[in-house]
């Protein structure tokens, strides 16, 4: 399709395969997880799963290569990324709000008097019974500098881009990338050491759900970061234009923050005064 | 707007024309272009409206005389159970079609109208943006919709509670009925369903609050912005912020249904309440969701056809924003029975009072509009004054609502369905067609017949006052919701409701032929029928619109665009 005569600066965008695609993959994931959580299949899911992460490649591919092309991606539409990755993070914020509120409903109301069967069950103390808590100041300690250093990391990179040093581009984002792996080993090693079980008990689960989601966004931020080292070989990002680069970094600082909320409020102030191991 | 920027919309409309468009299913299927879309969220709100009513008129069949009529006989064709077993297969199919019916209306039929069609058709046209700004993330915003559709459906299907399909404990899906009420796999498509539906919206959101925000025609500060775009970018940013905190419920709901958490289990230390607050601090911004788009549609039509701008337009804005920000705020006033403490009962009865006072702005507004004006009734402006109408009627109820000590006695009864079906079934659905005939010439370039577009009107208008006015006496007797029987005293005004729900039947009959007949009879629209009151943006365009409009982008001068 011939490209459209315009006077103006957006991007119209030609027709696309993808978003049918994606979603038609979506519908064989959720159908599969539904089968496969009622012990039926799993296949089906992972045949959605694979169609899913087929449409985001092929649909990002799409982006790299208008974002390449020198025409596509103006500065007006440059802002629309901004707005739309801005965007974006604050939906995920409110997200995370669910599984601190989740949280916090444990933390605070454990000895609600009118939720006798809660109160039974938790002993109506913090921590509830038969918890044991972590020590805030021995692994995830370590995990809060490994995250912020990897934040001054990534940092780096983007210093070194726009000094047009390639360099040093490739090195802050090894170094971010190794920082978020070595976050995700930590992390799996605390969860083996856990006083309490994920399954059965109000404080395993509110917290492995947030600290897993968290790790689950620590997993795709690496791989965001991933990708703009596979770009960075390739060529890609000038000191001018690196909005995939800055995308990367931004997702990565958002993890950061939910990172130093969770240590905050589940990890320190959760384990305030009590017994921990 | 100019007269230099409108002949210039046309110039250029015509130099599209000269391209190649995208033709067949792949221009529906693969399409990056707005006013496509828009039309596809239409056409999928009035198929999805189609089922979503019909099952609300097997519940209006059922509950016309006292005494369980249809659906144990139901019950008893699907499982093949008899007797005692059918009634209660009966009863629990029944609470499977409220739950079918709220779930459908609320996410697959006013939410696609509003912010997937109108949203996606005229607010680009409104700002002067050639599209959206991600017009790829708009495509997959309303095609993630059909097979979220598909998972409600399917939940229909599969085994809920033991013996029996479908989930019947209520669109507002609370636990213990959704966990261990409700063991089977029904309730997991439900889950994903709004999970998927929740994605469609959120990417939705995005894409309309960045072409908002970023896309408006030069000259066009948000101060000059039309009404119903402003209404959008509020709404998106509702939509934006409260459905990941649904998100966050659903899947408590679902890792305690499958894998063993204990969110809402008392007996391991969870806590049922828990839901119903991640619940409501989405549920109560979505009922704002369903309606800010309304009130923005509703402000150009009365404008329109009185001839005057709107009156007070920077409150009109405003009092969108604060009702948007205030929805966020108030969501326990759907708990005051749960044992919340009287300090926070206070609170939210003060807080959702509030909410009152930039309604009533908007209400004063629109009736300060009209005021000495030229009305021409049409029928755009007769749907948006019985809105207004009937929306304030739902207003005042939920006044009454508001007050935890009203709502012990209120709370669950028909008080409340009659309540929040004059805001949203009357409110929220007289938007939308309002928004329909005001915009049919436009979408389609032929003009729908007068005279059948009022007879839809006044006999919907009937129709519907006849099916949830009685309801407020029901609700104040103390009929409970969600219940397929009822005692012999409640039978006068049932029966009164489901004739209402007949002719309002009718009234839907007479939509689609009024539809087909437009379509048959081809009356051009030309580029605005509606004469000099009609002064937005996308008036200034051929009737339909070009396929890629404002390839040079109009100017706004100091006149007002709104």
């Amino acid at each position: 399709m011939a490209a459209i005569e315009k006077n103006h600066d957006y991007h119209m965008v030609e027709p696309s395969p993808w978003p049918f695609v994606g979603s038609v993959a979506v519908l064989v994931m959720a159908m599969g997880a539904i089968f496969w959580m009622h012990h039926w299949t799993p296949w089906v899911f992972f045949i959605g799963l694979v169609g899913v992460l087929y449409t985001m490649f092929a649909w990002w591919s799409d982006v790299v290569k208008e974002a390449n092309n020198g025409h596509d991606h103006t500065p007006v539409v440059q802002m629309h990324h901004r707005y739309g990755m801005m965007l974006f993070i604050a939906s995920e914020v409110m997200f995370f709000v669910a599984w601190f509120w989740a949280y916090f409903d444990g933390f605070f109301r454990l000895d609600d008097v009118e939720q006798y069967a809660r109160v039974a069950a938790t002993g109506g103390a913090w921590p509830p019974m038969g918890v044991e808590l972590f020590d805030p100041f021995h692994l995830p300690l370590f995990n809060t500098l490994i995250l912020l250093t990897s934040g001054t990391t990534v940092t780096w990179a983007h210093h070194a881009l726009l000094e047009g040093d390639r360099n040093g581009l490739k090195y802050g984002l090894w170094l971010t990338i190794g920082l978020g792996a070595l976050f995700s080993v930590v992390q799996f090693i605390e969860y083996s050491h856990a006083g309490f079980s994920f399954t059965g008990d109000y404080y395993g689960g509110s917290f492995v759900m947030a600290t897993g989601f968290h790790g689950f966004h620590v997993l795709i931020g690496t791989i965001f970061l991933a990708v703009c080292l596979i770009r960075a070989y390739r060529g890609d990002f000038t000191p001018q234009r690196h909005l995939g680069f800055e995308f990367a970094a931004w997702y990565w600082h958002f993890v950061d923050v939910v990172w130093l909320f969770l240590f905050a409020s589940i990890y320190v102030w959760g384990s305030w005064g009590v017994a921990v191991h | 707007m100019t007269d230099t920027a409108h002949l210039e919309a046309h110039a250029t409309g015509h130099d599209a024309h000269a391209h190649h468009e995208p033709t067949g299913w792949r221009r529906w299927l693969y399409s990056t272009n707005h006013k496509d879309i828009g039309i596809m969220y239409l056409v999928f709100a009035i198929v999805t409206g189609i089922i979503g009513g019909l099952l609300s008129g097997v519940m209006r069949m059922e509950l016309q005389e006292p005494g369980i009529q249809i659906f144990h006989g139901l019950a008893a064709m699907v499982y093949g159970v008899e007797g005692a077993a059918a009634l209660d297969a009966g009863k629990q199919l029944y609470n499977v079609f409220t739950t079918a019916h709220a779930l459908i209306m609320v996410f697959f039929v006013v939410m696609p109208a509003t912010m997937g069609g109108f949203a996606n058709y005229f607010a680009p046209l409104m700002i002067g943006a050639p599209d959206t700004a991600f017009p790829r993330i708009n495509n997959i915003a309303f095609w993630l919709l059909p097979p979220a559709f598909i998972l409600l459906l399917m939940s229909l299907f599969f085994e809920g509670t033991a013996g029996t399909t479908g989930f019947g404990g209520g669109w507002t899906i609370y636990p213990p009925l959704a966990t261990t009420g409700h063991p089977g796999p029904s309730l997991d498509f439900v889950i994903l369903s709004l999970h998927i539906a929740g994605v469609s919206s959120i990417l939705g959101a995005i894409n309309l609050i960045t072409t908002i925000l970023n896309m408006r025609a030069p000259g066009m500060t948000l101060h000059k912005m039309p009404l119903f775009a402003w209404s959008v970018l509020v709404t998106a940013f509702l939509l934006l912020l409260a459905l990941p905190v649904l998100a966050g419920a659903i899947t408590m709901l679902l890792t305690d249904r499958n894998f063993g958490t204990s969110f809402f289990k008392p007996e391991e230390g969870g806590d049922p309440i828990l839901f119903q607050h991640l619940f409501w601090f989405f549920g109560h911004p979505e009922v704002y969701i369903m309606i800010l788009p309304g009130f923005g549609m509703i402000s150009h039509i009365v404008a329109t056809f009185s001839r005057k701008p709107v009156f007070g337009y920077m409150a009109m804005a405003y009092a969108m924003v604060a009702i948007g920000f205030v929805g966020f705020v108030v969501w326990a006033h759907h708990m005051y029975t749960t044992g919340l403490s009287l300090d926070v009962q206070r609170y939210f009865v003060a807080a959702t009072m509030v909410i009152a006072v930039p309604t009533g702005v908007k209400i004063f507004s629109w009736i300060a509009t009209m005021w000495g004006g030229s009305i021409t009734f049409r029928t755009p402006i007769l749907w948006a004054i019985g809105f207004i109408f009937l929306f304030t009627v739902g207003g005042v109820t939920g006044v009454v609502l508001a007050n935890a000590g009203a709502d012990r006695a209120l709370h669950d009864t028909y008080y409340v369905v009659a309540h929040f079906h004059y805001v949203l079934s009357l409110g929220a659905v007289f938007s939308i067609f309002a928004g329909w005939y005001y915009w049919y010439p436009k979408i389609f370039g032929y003009m729908y017949s007068e005279f059948l577009g009022k007879l839809h009107f006044w006999t919907m208008f009937i129709g519907v006052n006849l099916i949830f006015f009685p309801q407020h006496f029901l609700g104040l007797s103390g009929m409970p919701r969600r219940y397929i029987d009822y005692p012999d005293a409640f039978a006068l005004w049932n029966r009164v409701s489901s004739v209402g729900y007949y002719i309002t039947f009718v009234a839907m009959v007479i939509f689609f032929y009024a539809t087909w007949e437009a379509s048959r009879k081809k009356r051009p629209a030309g580029d605005n029928p509606w004469g000099e009151g009609a002064t937005t943006l996308e008036w200034t365009l051929s009737s339909p619109p070009p396929f890629h409009q404002f390839t040079t982008l109009p100017k706004i001068d100091s006149t007002n665009a709104h």
